[in-house]
């Protein structure tokens, strides 16, 4: 669409930003963004239309002001970061910054008599300004996204303590799925407290993992052949009557692991097998 | 035959240490020496540290692994002490586990589990109770 892109046009587009700067970004902050027309806001409104007014004096094509130009880019981002905080739906900032495009056709109307180069005018607003709320948009997901990342690894972090039971004996209760990525952070967790507390038995409490289907099955058997290179045992605890079912039903084959139904017949088991490990007075401790 | 890698003899017990970058000529010389000390000496156990190792490729496991298995054919229990968490995780995800390996968390633990004990911990026993 190079017929928009024209240096009459943008140079009359420039024109009107240039004048009616202050009265565009007022009657557009005001009503059209609809709270009231905040400082903040007008201030972002006045940055915008200087943005695209410098913009439209340079060289760079319509159809890549808004990807390219770096003020342009800036000020978009910052007003749907601001609104994105302020808890706007992005619809919502799409549409406020579409809204600019009727301020900006009324500004172009008392400019100029000229119905072609009008015309002309309104298809360059039109091009730049749905850009604009487009990027706007993505602006707001991406956002969006990295909050959701954030607190996915949050979560893992929150998710996996390693407690330590008894003296050389250590713990991991286990909440919720077990993915590839958490069992990651489960295993290095627990051999760095493994190595750090000098455990000889490692307790993996399933409790609080609703189900267990081969590829959780096979995450726990890294972890315990990880452990057991580490040089500790290890004990899996809390299989639930349902979930031993779905084990066998699987023939997932969980024999070389000692397993126990609660975290308490586990501990005794550790006490067990620290007393054979050559030391009965660790027991006592 | 001498493989350059210090081998102590602590009464009936070989302890030894693998470094980084180990290759195939000392891998062999070390087996060799240690075999050899094993059957002429009467030696009961062994323990190899290794938590001077930062990685451990299969060649490296490979050689514990053959190590056990010979140490098992004179009648001698091997260990192998002190592997580093991020390399128990590696083994484990290439599928590598050592298997017929026995591990200890440490040399001191591994000593334990040939079934020697610090005379301070026998004496430390006995206040626990109090």
């Amino acid at each position: 669409m190079l017929g928009t892109d024209d240096s009459q046009v943008r140079t009359v587009l420039a024109r009107v930003l240039e004048e009616d700067r202050t009265a565009l970004a007022h009657d557009w902050a005001g009503p059209e963004t609809g709270d009231g027309g905040s400082p903040q806001l007008r201030r972002e409104a006045v940055e915008l239309v200087e943005a695209l007014r410098q913009a439209l004096t340079g060289t760079l094509p319509v159809s890549r002001i808004v990807e390219q130009d770096p003020a342009v880019r800036d000020a978009l981002t910052s007003l749907s970061e601001r609104r994105a905080r302020a808890g706007a739906q992005p619809s919502a900032t799409a549409m406020a910054i579409l809204a600019l495009k009727r301020t900006m056709l009324g500004a172009i109307e008392r400019h100029t008599e000229d119905s072609a180069l009008r015309y002309r005018a309104a298809l360059l607003v039109n091009e730049l300004l749905d850009s604009a709320g487009v990027l706007t948009f993505e602006v707001y997901s991406t956002g969006r996204e990295r909050i959701i990342r954030e607190q996915h690894s949050q979560m893992l972090e929150l998710s996996t303590p390693v407690v330590r039971l008894w003296r050389h004996v250590l713990a991991v209760p286990l909440i919720g799925t077990l993915d590839s990525a958490r069992s990651q952070v489960v295993m290095n967790s627990l051999l760095e407290s493994i190595q750090a507390n000098e455990a000889r038995v490692a307790i993996i409490d399933i409790t609080g993992v609703p189900t267990v289907d081969t590829a959780v099955a096979h995450h726990l058997l890294q972890t315990v052949s990880a452990v057991r290179l580490m040089g500790a045992e290890c004990v899996i605890s809390g299989i639930r009557p349902s979930i031993a079912q779905t084990i066998t039903q699987l023939g997932i084959d969980l024999s070389h692991i000692v397993t126990r139904g609660s975290l308490a017949d586990a501990l005794a088991t550790a006490m067990q097998l620290l007393g054979d490990s050559g030391r009965p007075g660790a027991v006592s401790g | 035959m001498n493989a350059g890698l210090p081998i102590l003899r602590l009464g009936d017990i070989l302890l030894s240490g693998l470094m980084s970058d180990l290759d195939d000529k000392t891998a062999l010389a070390f087996t060799d020496e240690l075999t050899t000390r094993i059957a002429d000496e009467g030696i009961r156990g062994v323990i190899i540290d290794i938590s001077r190792l930062e990685i451990v490729d299969s060649f490296v496991a490979r050689v514990l692994m053959q190590l056990a298995g010979t140490g098992r054919l004179l009648g001698t229990r091997m260990i192998v002490a002190g592997m580093r968490p991020a390399v128990a995780l590696t083994l484990t995800e290439l599928g590598l586990q050592l298997t017929g390996v026995r591990t200890a968390l440490n040399a001191e633990q591994a000593m334990e589990l040939l079934g020697w004990r610090r005379p301070a911990e026998a004496a430390e026993e006995a206040p626990h109770a109090s």
